[in-house]
This record gives C-alpha cells, structure tokens and sequence, in this order.
C-alpha cells in the first residue's frame, strides 16, 4: 500500500502509454488454454488423460500462472485481483456442472420409455421385468392431489395478503407475516406427518388418501401464495384505491374490482410458481397418500401414486430378478422426465402470463 | 346498499369523518382476518398434533418400545434413539452447508459484480432453475450419476487425507455415504443462498462502490471493503435459510445413504449416520401404531430445529432491515 505502483522509470515519462504495466486483455483467455494444453499433455504422456481432470487441473495451474504473471507485471493487489476474478468464474461454471449434467441425464436416460405408452398406462399388473408398465396413475394422481392443494391454499394465501395490505399495518398483520416466514422453512416431511396426524385423528390410524396429500401441499404451499401475492397487492399504485373511494365504491368492491384485478396476473403467476414448487413434493405424499399400481380418481378414498412417488419407488424396486434388469430405473428416469417437463412448463407459462398479461405501467 | 346503511354512521356525532361501515365490507375484513390467524393457527396446529401424536413414544419406556417396534433397538430409550438420527441431520446439513456456501457467495458475486449487465440477469434465472427441479430428480441423480463418479474422488481423499479422522478409509465403493448426501444436498440449497445473498449484494449503496474505486481500490478490494462488510448480515441469513432447507431435505439423503445410527465422524464410510427426514420416509410405510408415534417425535424434533434456525435466519434480517438505511 505505501509505494504507489511506479512501473516507468522517472526519465521516460514523456512517453509512457497508458496501458503500460499493464497485462494484455486476451492474457486470461490465451494462459488458460495454453494451461489446459500443458495439462493435457502431461496427463496424456502419463497414460490417464482425462477431460473432468484436465478442465480442473488446467484451471488450477491457469490460477497460478495468472497470479505469478500479474504479479510480476502489475504488482501485488492487482495480482490478487486476478485471483479474486478466477475463484469467482470458476464459483459459476462449478455451480452450472451440476444443473447441465442433472438435465442431460435426466433427458438421455429419460427419452428411452418416455412416450404416449408410458403416459396412459398403469403399473397394474406389472411385475419382475416385464418390457411394459406406465405413470398414468401416478400422473393421475398428481394433478388431482396438487388442484386440491391448490383449491385449500389459495383463498386462505390471497386473503391473507388481502389483509396485510389493504388492511394496514397491525400488531396482528407483524405476527402473521413474520409467522408466514418461519412457515417458509416447515420441511416437508413434517408437514406430511401433520397432515397424517390430523387424518388419523378423524379417519383412525393407518388412513391413506390423496386428500391428506392435498393437506399437506396446501401447508408448503400457503406461505409461498400469502409472499408472492403480498409482493404484487403492494405494486398496485395507491392513487387507483383512491380514485376508487372518491367515486364512492365501498372498501370490499375496491378491493375485489380494483385491486385484485389489476393485481391478477402477478397473482395467478405467483400461484403457477406456488404449484410448480410443490408439485415436485415426494416426501409428504410419500406418508400421506401412500402408493398403488392401478389409477384411482377419488382424493378422499384409498392411495393415491404420484409421479415423485412413483420415481421413488421404481428406484428403491433397484434392478429387476429377470426381463429387462434396468427397467425399474429406466420408468424412474421416465417419470423424472415426465416431472421436469411438468415444472418447466409450469414455470415456462408463470413467466408467460407475467409478460403478456400483467398492466403496462405507462412510465417507461 | 349505500342508502340504507349511511344515516346510522352519520348520526354518531364522535367520529363524522369515519367512512361508512357497509355489512360486506364487514364480512369481507373479517374474513380476511381471519384467514390470515387460519395461518397461525394451522402453525400451531402442526405443533400441537405432532405433540399429542408424539408423546406415547415418550410416555412408554424403552423397553416396550423395543419389544413392540421391530426396527426400535433393544435397550434404548426415545432420546437414545432420536440423539444418532440430530447428529446425522447436523453433520449432512453442515457438509452441505461447508461445500455450498462459498461456492454459493462466489456465484453471488459474479452475478451481481462480475458478469456483464446484461446477461447478469439471465445467469440468476439459470441458477434458480436448480431450484426448480423437484428433489426426488436430485435423489435419482445423486444416486445413479453422480455416486459412480464420486468414488475415485473419495478414494483419491482417503489414500492421502485418510489420517485426518474425518476423511478415514476405506471408502465406499458405491458411495452410499453421507458426503455424496452432502453434495447433493450442497446442490440443492446452492440456489437459495446465492439468491438472497446476491439480493443483498445488489443493495450494496452505488456511493460506497464507487467511492472506493475512485480510490484507487481494484475490483476485489472494492468488494472487500464496500460489499461484503454491508452483506455480512445478509450472507449469515441467508446461510441459515439453507441450513434449514438441508435439515428438513428427505429425499436425496433416502436415496443416497446407507443408513446407521451411531454418532460417527467417518463421513467416507457407509452405515454410519441417517438424518431424521429420511428415517421417517423409509420407515413410515411399513410401521403402525407405537412405531409412528416415535417417527412422529422424531418428525417433532426436526420440527423445533428448523424452526429455531429460520426464526433466528429471519431475525437477522429484520434486525438488518432497521437499519439498512446505511445509504
């Protein structure tokens, strides 16, 4: 910190350029593949190249390269600079290994029973190896379960944000909000089990049915509704309530007409994202709703697959006795296929609906 | 509607200003009201029924508890049963939380200080994607992938890292240990700690980066000096959102671990630990009667942990949000 970087000798200041002492702006890129090439050329001489390795190795050797060079170019801080920007692009591409191989294995392994047999037939009367089997039940199951879930959580989420907003700041609104962030972070296995607790108390012990399921969604999914719904009454600009209550309008017509329409489609993409979170849920339908082979549309008799579930119980079957050994997990791939597509279409018309549907806002 | 209703409010002299009180708007406030305490109250309904499910499995000793619950050991009490499962629900969530958070802080920052403006966005669309992807998916993955490609890792730690207790040998050759769970469960909480923290680090007052950098500071001594001190807070938060999000995760540790109920450091070797989450998932379909009353409990006790964790999370931020005015 105490000698200010001096790289030109005093007698030459007439001619000094700016970038002087300064590193080239290719040099990160061209030192890293020339790293990633030595690497690879002393993997390959020692017999056990591989890519993974290379990558990795390459890169630390580029991080090394890069500060010892910086350093003696352009000094200490700048020097640590580098490596600050290199540990945070490689914080990024390590974070992307995960997601890019998690989607290309799920879509490779998934496209191989993936198809119109696999989404109308059953698991009935499936066994051992046997080259045929499908989700429909458990698909079935799922959007049935997780409309219910919806149809539970949705008042109860929108008027809750209702309240919070348009019904001021109260002592009451401070405890519900703050109660609404701690309900955030219930894991999902305990809401399964309440929601087990509160069907045994009714229905006796033992009791398995998609309703249940729905119980216990609707307890994940409530805060996310009450957040999101909240976010968007707050965008509605105060001077559209106050022209309302000039003309008149009681409170509740205000609310419901104005409010909540010019609201509409944050809400409704703040539900599609509510449902995509939860639809994924295999662990409290997993307790509640239990699992079958054959389709079953009542919610409130009997079990209930669906398609978390089913991935789970064809992974944990693990590999067949005869037949086709790996068809248990090549349907548990399926059914992930299927799942995924379910989310991101969820997700893709959440942002959709966002995009066309929600007010202009007239000052940009 | 409006006729019949107005001379009575008018006709109270102490509040003229008052708006007029229609019975709708009555009925639609309290009902609004009172979804919002349907909240709490369903809160505490999640408390009080796990309670009163849970409590027979403290009420009865050990013993008939062992001899009523096939998978119960013998010579155990509840809270020796329950004391392996918490070590394991911390020692997975903490290795998560040990791999994820830098890497998760690093994201952050490059999202929010080194990508280019205008594909920054996009990239923080392409790290929640990850938490989009439901956690069975995960399960599947870390299972069937990423295992088979963890073991020469592994192997690599135990021959040159194996005197460190934490790292000893012999390693698994399906990996079915409680660090393959910890990475995935690293995967899973990545998105949720780089979200809120690269919030925080957008909320960085403009003033103070560019006070620095005029300076003289370079780009990592601005975020030192400017960023990271205003985030402090916020990274803490978001930690512990996603040191609850790991605690309470059942599916990826079902699938993954080889379950054991001992208190043991060896995070390379199978059979050791089991988290509370995923004991329950694979233990309630084939239990009745005492046996889910003790899942229950167990299920109680995962309960208070996450919840001591979020509240304190959520008290950090609104203690930070009092003064957050720092601009």
């Amino acid at each position: 910190m105490t000698s200010v970087q001096t790289p030109t000798p005093p007698d030459s200041l007439a001619r000094v350029s700016l970038t002087a002492g300064k590193l080239p702006r290719f040099t990160p890129i061209a030192l890293w593949v020339v790293a990633l090439a030595v690497v690879a050329g002393l993997l390959a001489l020692s017999g056990s190249f591989s890519i993974p390795l290379t990558v990795v190795l390459g890169t630390i050797l580029f991080a090394v390269a890069l500060l010892v060079l910086s350093r003696v170019v352009e000094g200490g801080r700048a020097a640590r600079d580098r490596l600050a920007t290199t540990l945070m692009y490689s914080a990024f591409a390590l974070a992307l290994i995960p997601l890019i191989s998690l989607l290309w294995t799920v879509i490779s392994y998934g496209v191989e029973r993936f198809g119109p047999y696999f989404l109308t037939y059953t698991m009935r009367g499936v066994f051992g190896g046997m080259d045929a089997g499908g989700a429909y039940h458990a698909i079935v199951g799922t959007l049935e379960i997780t409309a219910f879930a919806t149809v539970i959580s949705v008042p109860i989420g929108l008027l809750t944000a209702i309240y919070l907003v348009e019904y001021g700041p109260t002592r009451l609104g401070k405890a519900i909000t703050f109660f609404v962030d701690v309900m955030t972070g219930i894991p999902s296995i305990v809401a399964g089990l309440f929601a087990y607790a509160l069907f045994a108390l009714i229905f006796g012990p033992g009791v398995r049915m998609g309703a249940a399921g729905s119980v216990a969604l609707a307890v994940l999914m409530i805060p996310v509704v009450v957040r999101a719904s909240e976010e968007m009454l707050k965008l509605v600009p105060n001077e559209l309530r106050e022209a309302a209550y000039a003309l008149g309008v009681p409170k509740w017509l205000t609310i419901v007409k104005v409010v909540l329409r010019t609201a509409a489609a944050g809400i409704v993409t703040g539900v599609t994202l509510a449902i995509a979170r939860v639809i994924g849920e295999t662990a409290p339908l997993l307790i509640t709703a239990g699992f079958a082979n054959s389709v079953n549309y009542d919610l409130f008799d009997g079990r209930m697959m669906t398609l978390p579930v089913y991935v789970f119980r064809q992974y944990s079957q693990g590999l067949a006795p005869n037949g086709i050994v790996t068809i248990n997990y090549d349907r548990a791939w399926a059914a992930a296929l299927t799942l995924i597509i379910i989310v991101m279409l969820l997700n893709l018309i959440a942002r959709l609906i966002s995009r066309f549907f929600s007010p202009k806002t007239g000052r940009r | 509607m409006t006729t019949t209703d107005e001379p009575k409010v008018n006709s109270t002299p102490p509040a003229p200003q008052r708006p007029p009180q229609r019975p709708a708007d009555r009925v639609f406030a309290a009902s609004a009201k009172y979804a919002g305490v349907l909240i709490l109250v369903i809160l505490a309904a999640v408390a009080i029924f796990l309670l009163v499910q849970g409590w027979p499995a403290i009420s009865t000793p050990g013993a008939e508890l062992a001899e009523k619950v096939h998978w119960f050991g013998d010579g155990t009490s509840i809270l020796g049963y329950v004391g392996p499962l918490v070590f394991g629900t911390i020692l997975a969530a903490l290795i998560a939380l040990v791999i994820a958070t830098p890497i998760a802080i690093g994201v952050a920052l490059f999202i929010s200080h080194y990508a280019p403006r205008r594909v920054a966005s996009g990239l923080g669309y392409v790290i929640d994607l990850l938490a989009a992807i439901p956690s069975v998916v995960y399960g599947l993955w870390g299972a069937l992938w990423l295992m088979p490609r963890l073991f020469p890792f592994t192997e690599w730690l135990t021959t040159y890292f194996g005197w460190i207790p934490l790292f000893e040998g012999p390693a698994a050759n399906p990996a079915r240990t409680i660090f393959t769970a910890g990475i995935v469960l690293a995967v899973m909480i990545l998105p949720i700690i780089t979200a809120v923290s690269r919030e925080v680090f957008l909320q960085t007052p403009t003033l103070h980066e560019e006070a620095a950098l005029a300076l003289g500071a370079t780009r990592w001594e601005m975020i030192r000096m400017a960023v990271l001190p205003f985030a402090r807070s916020g990274i803490v938060s978001a930690t512990m959102l996603g040191l609850g999000r790991a605690l309470g995760e059942t599916m990826a540790v079902a699938m993954v671990l080889s379950p054991g109920l001992m208190y043991s450091i060896f995070i390379l070797q199978p059979g050791q630990q089991q988290n509370i989450a995923a004991n329950i998932a694979l233990k309630f379909p084939e239990s009745s009667g005492l046996g889910v009353n003790v899942l229950i409990f167990t299920g109680l006790v995962l309960f208070l942990i996450t919840l001591l964790v979020n509240m304190f999370a959520r008290w950090i931020v609104s203690r930070r949000a009092e003064f957050s005015g720092a601009n």
